[in-house]
């Protein structure tokens, strides 16, 4: 039955998001079992060979010693940009919309920085003595490099999990409560310590209210560095075309475009497979739409800047680099990217679309796929293209890369899917208050009569 | 509150200008481009003094190659009046080296003998000081490699031998820096003298266009050389002061 969004009451809310939790069709453990098996075939049996082998596994070679994996770390950061980050700002500008998508949006971000750690794991040589990257104590008094961005970068990524994990673990409190009044069995029992003896008191609620207020100020600034920090491993080379003041709000703007229509492309498929339609509505496509629009506005004037800086530097190994990027090898790749980035999200100026579920869903993922080009791009073409004519070279995706890169993203499913069964996926407590308080019509009677 | 003085204290000595003055060596590698023929000896020689692995034909055609040394080759004009460039490429050994900054565990690093070293045991594989390197001469170990029966025997034993996912590149023949020095201490010398250290590439190069020696020592054939007005060196506006300085060639039809 189609409800409307003013005609649901409090009592519904609960049942609703505790039926979304408790009660699991065939459907679900289908899904979960063919992405569990997808990771296991796609991502971890390949990835023990290349263990096993080498990075030779892959297809990288002497001038292009990053690839896919690098792109992919790159793109699983960014779409972990939009979650915590835009839950936040909408937090603090006191956004409504924001009540119904946030968790899962949060919860987007927590599994894409899982993934672009593993990523990590996968990309360097070595994943067995990755610890050394950490500032650990240690008799031999060796330490990290304290210049290197890309140990800035793991610094960073730790520090922004962290954050994000205790702000999307705060929020839920308040719900682990609902869930646990209202379950039994172990899932009482695990309730019961999720939501840390919550009572619901006045001095809870503020107290609440305080930290999550506080934690989302503190994130906003650490999110925005986050991504300048992983586009200084690339900036601070001095590689043409990497080597560029405008590669931090290039990375950061990147993130928060390819961020946002994760969130669509998550919402879609919650709306759709949990029965949130009524509290996943256009309202919330709209403002999301209206979002990706200017998002990819200001993405599309990065890129112009881009070229034009490189244009008029008329440093002869920049224009190599910018012409190959343009018309060399890679060009249909980059043609795409300007495509499916730049030209595809206009169609967002008209309400219309952005108001239709699946002309969404087809241009969020679309806007993902052209930011994964994009970050491929930046790590494919420059490399390929340096100072010395002589180390040219061409790089292309092994079958062992583009099997972890599928692996990769049915790992990230696999998360979510174990995700939307143990937390609220839907903010109970935050959606009840965009809804009209119970004794409303109440009142309004009492005053007539 | 002592280990932050501590701190301090090391950070001002590491920050002062002049630190790798104090020091006994620079090593220093000029490059005649006049008198290379582009023989490639140097890169024979490389590879067997350093164990540099034969990586087959699979890995080359995948672009792969181990050579610690190469010859670039540069072709001018369009035939049948053509002139070939050939540039011996290898570690530049920079004093400001892009590659030691950005190894996150700092497996590689600027010696006080002013090379670029690159700890094997250290390294995780990140790959990120290919990327920073522009002479494009740091090389990746993409698997274990094998020598066939008889030329595991040739293995230089003063060398080791490093596994996939490490990063690998010219030390100047470290190894041989190291027993010239241990030699000039059993003497009682202080010093190494000039001459008494060669790496491999230039122990064989039939031209004597490769010269190695001491900067700091006034008098070395290397010093000499530096203030030839045909001096420079590779992608000189990055900055990035390398120690192999580079002799023009002199063009015949120019001069």
């Amino acid at each position: 039955m189609q409800r409307r969004h003013e005609d649901i009451k409090f009592a519904d809310v609960n049942n609703d998001i505790v039926r979304s939790l408790v009660e699991t069709g065939p459907r679900y453990y289908v899904t979960l079992a063919i992405a569990v098996l997808i990771t296991l075939a796609c991502f971890f049996f390949p990835w023990f060979y290349q263990l096993y082998y080498g990075i030779g596994a892959a297809g990288m070679n002497h001038p292009t010693v990053w690839g896919t994996y690098l792109a992919s770390f790159i793109f699983w950061i960014g779409l972990s940009h939009s979650g915590t980050l835009l839950s936040c700002v909408l937090h603090i500008t006191n956004s409504e919309w924001r009540k119904a998508m946030y968790r899962s949006a949060e919860a987007m971000t927590l599994f894409s920085l899982m993934v672009a750690a593993m990523m990590v794991m996968v990309h360097v040589g070595r994943p067995w003595f990755i610890h050394w990257a950490l500032p650990y104590p240690n008799q031999m008094e060796l330490w990290p490099n304290f210049r290197s961005p890309l140990m800035f970068d793991v610094m960073a990524i730790t520090t922004y999990l962290t954050g994000s994990s205790i702000f999307i673990y705060m929020g839920s409190i308040p719900d682990f409560a609902a869930v646990r009044d209202r379950t039994t069995g172990w899932r009482h029992h695990m309730y019961v310590l999720l939501s840390l003896g919550w009572r619901g008191t006045d001095t809870e609620w503020h107290r609440l209210g305080w930290a999550y207020t506080f934690l989302a100020v503190l994130i906003i600034p650490l999110a925005v560095s986050v991504h300048s920090i992983v586009s200084w491993d690339f900036a601070m080379s001095i590689v043409p075309s990497l080597h560029q003041t405008i590669f931090a709000p290039y990375f950061v703007v990147g993130a928060i475009y390819s961020g946002t229509a994760g969130i669509v492309t998550v919402m879609f498929v919650l709306r759709k497979y949990m029965n949130f339609e009524h509290y996943i509505t256009k309202v919330h496509f709209d403002n999301l739409g209206k979002l990706l629009l200017a998002l990819s506005l200001i993405w599309t004037y990065i890129n112009v800047v881009e070229v034009f800086t490189g244009w008029y530097s008329n440093d002869s190994a920049e224009l190599e680099s910018l012409r190959y990027k343009l018309f060399g090898f890679y060009a249909p790749l980059y043609w795409e990217m300007i495509l499916f980035c730049a030209v595809a999200p206009l169609l967002l100026i008209s309400k219309r679309f952005r108001t239709s579920f699946v002309p969404m869903l087809i241009l969020s993922i679309a806007i993902n796929i052209g930011m994964y080009t994009e970050r491929f791009l930046i790590v494919g073409t420059s490399l390929s293209r340096q100072y010395l004519p002589d180390s040219w070279g061409v790089y292309v995706p092994s079958l062992v890369e583009l099997s972890i890169l599928v692996g990769s993203i049915a790992m990230f499913c696999t998360l979510f899917l174990v995700f939307v069964k143990i937390f609220p996926s839907v903010s109970i407590y935050e959606v009840k208050e965009t809804l009209p308080a119970p004794d409303e019509g109440k009142t309004q009677w009492q005053a007539t009569h | 509150m002592s280990l932050i003085d501590d701190f301090l204290a090391r950070w001002h000595e590491y920050r002062r200008p002049g630190y790798y003055e104090e020091f006994d060596y620079h090593w220093t590698m000029t490059v005649d481009l006049d008198r290379c023929t582009g023989c490639e000896a140097c890169v024979t020689a490389c590879q067997a003094e350093n164990n540099t692995p034969i990586v087959g034909e699979d890995a080359i055609a995948r672009g792969r190659h181990m050579q610690w040394m190469r010859v670039e080759r540069y072709w001018e004009g369009e035939y049948p009046d053509v002139k070939l460039r050939a540039i011996p490429m290898f570690c530049q050994h920079c004093d400001a080296a892009p590659c030691e900054t950005v190894c996150p565990v700092s497996a590689t690093y600027h010696n006080q003998d002013g090379l670029n070293a690159q700890i094997y045991n250290r390294c995780i594989g990140t790959r990120s000081c290919a990327v920073y390197c522009p002479y494009e001469v740091r090389y990746f170990n993409y698997n274990n490699h094998h020598w066939d029966e008889p030329l595991d025997q040739q293995l230089n034993p003063d060398v080791s031998v490093r596994e996939k996912g490490v990063m690998e590149k010219c030390t100047f023949c470290i190894q041989r820096i190291r027993q010239a020095k241990d030699a000039a201490k059993d003497d009682g010398r202080r010093r190494v003298q000039d001459g008494e250290v060669q790496p491999a590439c230039v122990q064989t190069c039939p031209t004597e266009a490769l010269v190695f020696g001491d900067r700091k020592d006034p008098d070395s054939a290397v010093s000499l050389m530096l203030g030839n007005e045909r001096a420079y060196t590779v992608l000189e506006e990055l900055n990035t002061d390398p120690s192999v300085v580079y002799l023009k060639k002199v063009d015949a039809d120019a001069a």
